[in-house]
């Protein structure tokens, strides 16, 4: 479904700040992986996200989606393959506009936009049902501002929506960082109903091990803009939070420990 | 300071308000709509007025030099918006970049004359001071100028409820989510760019009917009413919860509340010439209040959960 092919990506070349972000990043995901990836701070892993949505082109490398050679094509073209959320709740959505607005958005993710109506009232209905599965009450707020919503009622939205044509591949980016513990839970909860709903092919950055553990058929670990480690199946279910540590520390030589929050 | 003065010069102010309540819509359509502070303004807000003179004095129906006014707006438009987004330029001196260009291009259609005049006794003109008490209504300029308000805001609430319309919206609110969304962002703020500077220069093409004749420097500070005219519609009718016509619909009447404010501080007496140094500071009032209120006036978010 996806193919990474050695892809590098240096930002600020030439200058101080100059950062290889992507070092040889090589990933194949087959249909209906739900693959969970963990990382230090500045492994690499959002650059990596970034790269597959086409955020910014790659200096080298390739990427395939389901086939079709992505490497050159910009962000909104790729958008039809792909559904993201973002780790900060303001980015997934627009403000200003309403819930139903949003999906409606949403809705239209890889089709021309027209001069048809933006919005239908049987899309009006059916937005109702499916809003539903998030369990936040927000079938009944559909023409409330989305800016008036919590963070975590934004990230659920937003995830809807990531979701509402079904994407080849989902891209989770610390999407429950900045929620609360409980909402935290509660949108890693509706994610996990929404990706075996349609067997969604996904890709999740987390910071928190045990999730990374408890979700997804496969998990990856990233460093310095490499995958280091790549489990999957039984092995997974059996790994510990002390293995990936043990293994983190192989690799790197350095501690998780200074790491945010990457052990509870 | 004769008050009959006075109201004789409000059904002036009114028609005048209504003219540049367009243009004002225009720049409602960048500066609120797509995020953006687009200064091209200046410049289409002659270009459209040197257009539609030109045209009708060599023979051309009103209507048409009022489409070729609009057609030409949306091109400066297109000028700004390739300056901006292939070529990477910050919104704000690509409008000064084609409003500066537009100088001499205003000059060229005007035949390198600073003024070009209209007779309003040889030519059918659509609107005009003169037109402003006893003629029937139907020729009134304050009527007519409201049916071009009327039919514009219409049009854009339309518009703006479409696929393509919405996705404009979208990319003037959060840029990243838009291009997520599949939604081609650079396009979307040229497509805004046109349909302001369009608007304005029909608004321009109405304005220099409206006072007998084109001038290079007509556009000189048009960003600033049309920023004043978003803002006095704001304020004064912002608490009143209404749909997207009705949020146009009151930068139209800001801009009338302008105009004749304009007329009562003139006939208290003050220089005219000063009317341009006043107007900027009262916008740049009004523009601090939003970082004023923020910064020392706002209670602490409460973080949220679901
Ligand atoms: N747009 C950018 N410009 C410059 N440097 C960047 C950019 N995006 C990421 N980086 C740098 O690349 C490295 C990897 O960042 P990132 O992928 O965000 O790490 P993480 O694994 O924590 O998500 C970091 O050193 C970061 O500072
Ligand atoms: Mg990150």
């Amino acid at each position: 479904m996806l193919q990474v092919k050695d892809i590098y990506k240096t930002f600020n070349p030439g200058t101080v700040n100059e950062k290889t972000a992507l070092n040889g990043l090589a990933l194949e995901l087959q249909e209906g992986d739900f693959v969970t990836v963990i990382g230090g701070n500045g492994a690499g892993k959002s650059t990596m996200l970034n790269a597959i949505a086409g955020v910014w082109t790659v200096d080298e490398g390739k990427i395939f989606i389901d086939g079709i050679d992505v490497t050159k094509l910009p962000e909104h073209k790729r958008a039809k393959y792909l559904g993201r959320v973002f780790q900060d709740p303001m980015t997934g959505t627009a403000a200003n506009m309403q819930i139903e607005e949003n999906l409606a958005l949403a809705a239209r993710r890889g089709a021309k936009r027209t001069l048809r109506i933006g919005i239908t009232q049987k899309e009006r209905e059916s937005y109702k049902e499916k809003l539903k599965i998030l369990d936040l009450g927000l079938e009944e707020r559909l023409t409330a501002k989305v800016g008036l919503l919590s963070g975590g009622q934004r990230q659920a939205l937003t995830l809807l929506m990531a979701t509402l044509q079904k994407p080849k591949l989902l891209l989770l980016d610390e999407h429950t960082a900045a929620l609360d513990p409980k909402t935290a839970a509660k949108v890693l909860d509706a994610t996990d109903r929404i990706v075996a709903k349609d067997n969604l092919t996904t890709i999740m950055i987390t910071h928190n091990m045990k999730d990374a553990i408890a979700h997804g058929n496969r998990l990856i670990m990233m460093h310095e803009g490499r995958v280091i480690y790549d489990v999957r199946g039984e092995e997974k279910k059996n790994l510990k939070v002390a293995d990936l540590l043990a293994k983190f520390e192989q690799v790197s030589g350095t501690e998780f420990a200074n790491d945010r929050m990457m052990l509870t | 300071m004769n008050i009959i003065s006075l109201f004789n010069a409000l059904p002036g102010a009114c028609a005048q308000g209504l003219i540049w309540g367009i243009m004002a819509i225009g720049v409602y359509i960048t500066y609120k709509i797509l995020d953006l502070a687009d200064l091209t303004v200046d410049g289409t807000m002659c270009t459209g007025g040197a257009v539609c003179i030109m045209m009708m004095l060599n023979g051309f129906p009103v209507e048409i030099s009022l489409i070729a006014a609009f057609v030409v707006g949306m091109l400066a438009g297109l000028v700004t918006g390739v300056f901006h987004t292939t070529m990477g330029i910050p919104a704000i001196l690509a409008g000064i970049l084609t409003q500066l260009g537009l100088y001499s291009v205003n000059l060229r259609i005007m035949g390198s004359k600073s003024n070009q005049a209209i007779n309003v006794d040889k030519y059918d003109l659509l609107v005009s001071l003169r037109y402003i008490k006893d003629v029937p209504f139907y020729q009134n300029a304050i009527f007519i100028a409201a049916i071009f308000v009327i039919v514009i805001v219409a049009v854009l609430y339309w518009f703006f409820g479409t696929e393509l319309g919405s996705s404009i919206r979208a990319t003037g609110c959060n840029q990243n989510m838009s291009r997520a969304q599949g939604i081609n962002t650079d396009f979307c703020k040229i497509l805004g760019l046109m349909l302001s500077n369009g608007i304005v220069a029909l608004a321009s093409g109405l304005y220099a009917q409206y006072q007998g004749f084109a001038d290079v420097n007509m556009g000189r500070g048009a960003i600033v009413i049309g920023l004043a005219a978003v803002i006095i519609g704001e304020v004064v009718f912002g608490k009143i919860k209404g749909n997207f016509a009705f949020k146009l619909l009151s930068v139209a009447l800001g801009a009338i509340i302008y105009y004749i404010v304009l007329q009562i501080v003139l006939w208290l007496g003050l220089n005219s010439n000063d009317l341009k140094l006043i107007s900027a500071l009262v916008v740049a009032v009004f523009l601090a209040i939003p970082f004023v209120k923020r910064k020392y006036f706002s209670k602490p978010v409460k973080k949220g959960g679901v």
